[in-house]
């Protein structure tokens, strides 16, 4: 494998006593697309402002190109940044603002036209080279920020949360604009967000923060289909958190008891010992309902609640005392909907079932 | 509610301060103007007044005068406060507390007491000429008072909080996102500072500079004290002609033109910066 773009090697930062980021390791490939994923307050953000050099890490190792950039202030990094807020020069106009790397860098004024020229075209805003930031939509002023931090070709480009402040349509809209630039320009991007679906929707590969630590590094199929832990599976996607007891193993799949009566059949590797308590997730979209019973994984249930989704219905489905399960069932015209108060059988494969112990 | 009875309320509101102002302020004002134009005078209605002010070289001399100082005072205390007010941005809360004590403890203080403190400190016999010659920096007393340099050097202390105060605002409301924002694009210190935080720190840059530049061309202690009979500024004419000549006529026209120039500078600001961002 070719040499990363970008090593984090056991990267702390304390604020003192309270350690925001705790001993991260990480490595970026040359035009790939990573996002690092958490909750507020995760150590995502003070992550990518250690790797932007506003933020000095406490202990570790951070090298771009393979050189340590630790005492290297942020304006020599050859990064490019996204903020939320833009951070757009006020006082300029749009063409300034993204000339203003172009300038910083001495290049000569007739080819700042011209690539300022070719960025804002990439980022569909040529019309706008004259106005003002006041004057522009968010959605405008964040392609405007875009094109401003892809405009010198810096070797990484850094993205906090930069889509957080725009509404949700527009937000789809620019994810996939973002994501075609990324991969037409072939800028290695890192980028934080604390919205999973836009990770799942961007990223090459997702790192997955929770208090300070990164949990899990994978592509985001590999994240959402084998999660290492049940912070991971409740992060990425909606998920059934289900605590049992095993009752017994065979080889490659287990039986764990979730509550009197219930047991679910796990396909797994791991083989815990009979009596020990483990905690199962699955998908509300792996569970099934049907009217009649059959097959392993199948429980009575009672509809308690269901909601119309458009594409999907949701519903919650008593399996009795009181174990309330949440199920996803796609809606394409020609199922039929339950409604509250029926019996339903729910079904589930033992593929589905993650165990965590 | 109605619009009549919201007029009623800002009427009760603001009455009391607008008699007050029309009291002691505007009727004296207009009683200056109508006796800067001779009326109620021997000689009847007229521009003599100003036809005397604008005809001797000593009244535009003392104008010249007047206006120079206060420009020099005002790029004094621009220059001076710009770093304070920078440094003011930068510190922790404990340490902006400290740093506004400073900047606030001398607007808190008689003016008298801090001129006179100036004399002790600037006299031919004084603090600072002592310390220097004790360095052998120089061998004759540096000539710092009854000359513009002591009335500049006073007045600039004086007024330097009116240039810290507006200075420190507009630095503050400049987003640090920014600054960073540029520092990721590979700009160093000094191009953030001249590409962003200046330009940025105009509007406090005008406020500054009016409400120095003002209060200095009207200046009164500081001057007489300072610089004595050798530099004699517009504010120390009006009370010569008023309390030693009685001449009131001379007097009141004088006050008219300090009057004119400080409105004309206030609605200059309005148009190029608002008056509305003095205070914001």
């Amino acid at each position: 494998m070719s040499e990363p773009l970008v090593t984090l090697r056991a990267v702390s930062k304390h604020y003192g006593r309270a350690i925001a980021v705790n001993n991260v390791s990480l490595d970026v490939f040359e035009g790939e697309f990573v996002t690092l994923l958490g909750p507020s307050g995760s150590g995502k953000t003070t992550t990518l402002m250690l790797i932007a050099g506003f933020e000095a890490p406490t202990s570790g190792e951070i090298r771009i190109r393979g050189a340590s950039v630790v005492a290297r202030p942020p304006e020599k990094r050859d990064i490019g940044m996204v903020f939320q807020s833009y951070a757009l020069f006020p006082h300029m106009s749009v063409f300034d603002n993204v000339a203003y790397p172009l300038r910083t860098r001495r290049v000569p004024s007739t080819e700042v036209a011209e690539r300022v020229a070719r960025v804002l075209d990439a980022v569909r805003m040529s019309g706008f080279a004259g106005r003002y930031p006041r004057q522009l939509s968010g959605g405008q002023q964040q392609r405007v920020a875009v094109a401003r931090a892809l405009v010198y070709r810096p070797s990484l480009l850094l993205m906090d949360e930069p889509l957080g402040a725009l509404d949700k349509k527009l937000r789809e809209e620019m994810q996939s604009e973002l994501k075609d630039l990324q991969r037409t320009l072939g800028v290695t991007t890192l980028y934080v967000t604390h919205d999973q679906q836009e990770a799942l929707a961007l990223s090459d590969r997702i790192a997955i923060m929770n208090v300070g630590d990164v949990v899990q590094i994978g592509s985001p199929l590999a994240l959402y289909e084998h999660p290492a832990t049940d912070f991971v599976a409740g992060f990425l996607g909606d998920v059934n958190t289900l605590d049992g007891v095993v009752a017994g193993a065979e080889t490659g799949v287990v039986r764990v008891e979730i509550a009197d009566g219930i047991e679910v059949t796990v396909t797994t590797a791991a083989r815990p010992s009979a009596g020990k308590r483990v905690r199962l997730t699955l998908r509300p979209e792996r569970l099934d309902l049907a009217t009649i019973a059959g097959g392993v994984n199948c429980w009575r249930g009672l509809v308690r609640g269901a909601t119309f989704r458009g594409e999907l219905v949701r519903y919650d489905v008593e399996l009795g005392s009181g174990l309330v399960v949440n199920v996803s069932r796609p809606y394409r015209g020609q199922e039929t909907i339950f409604g509250p108060g029926q019996e339903v059988f729910v079904r589930s494969r033992p593929d589905d079932w993650r165990v965590f112990g | 509610m109605s619009a009549r009875s919201t007029w009623r309320q800002a009427g009760l509101l603001v009455g009391p301060a607008l008699l007050l102002l029309v009291a002691v302020y505007l009727y004296p004002l207009g009683r200056l103007f109508v006796l800067s134009v001779g009326g109620g005078g021997p000689g009847g209605a007229g521009l003599e007044a100003y036809r005397r002010l604008a005809e001797s070289s000593v009244y535009i001399d003392v104008l010249l005068r007047t206006t120079r100082i206060s420009v020099v005072v005002t790029l004094v205390c621009l220059l001076a406060a710009y770093p304070v007010a920078y440094v003011m941005t930068r510190v922790g809360p404990a340490w902006l507390r400290v740093l506004m004590v400073f900047v606030l403890l001398p607007l808190w203080t008689s003016i008298l007491v801090r001129t006179y403190a100036w004399m002790v400190l600037l006299q031919a016999n004084g603090v600072l000429n002592n310390v220097l010659r004790w360095l052998r920096v120089i061998d004759e007393p540096l000539r710092l008072m009854y000359n513009e340099t002591g009335v500049v050097i006073g007045m600039a202390q004086v007024l330097l909080p009116f240039a810290i105060l507006p200075l420190y605002a507009s630095l503050r409301s400049i987003d640090p996102r920014l600054s960073r924002a540029a520092q990721s694009m590979g700009a160093g210190p000094w191009r953030r500072f001249y590409s962003l935080t200046l330009p940025l720190s105009m509007p406090g840059m005008a406020t500054a500079a009016l409400l120095v530049f003002v209060q200095g061309l009207g200046f009164f202690i500081t001057p007489a004290l300072l610089g004595g009979s050798r530099v004699i500024t517009l504010a120390m004419v009006i009370e010569t002609q008023v309390v030693d000549l009685l001449d009131w006529s001379l007097a009141s026209a004088a006050a008219m033109v300090l009057l004119v120039l400080t409105a004309a500078l206030v609605v200059g600001f309005d148009r190029l910066v608002g008056l509305d961002r003095v205070w914001a």
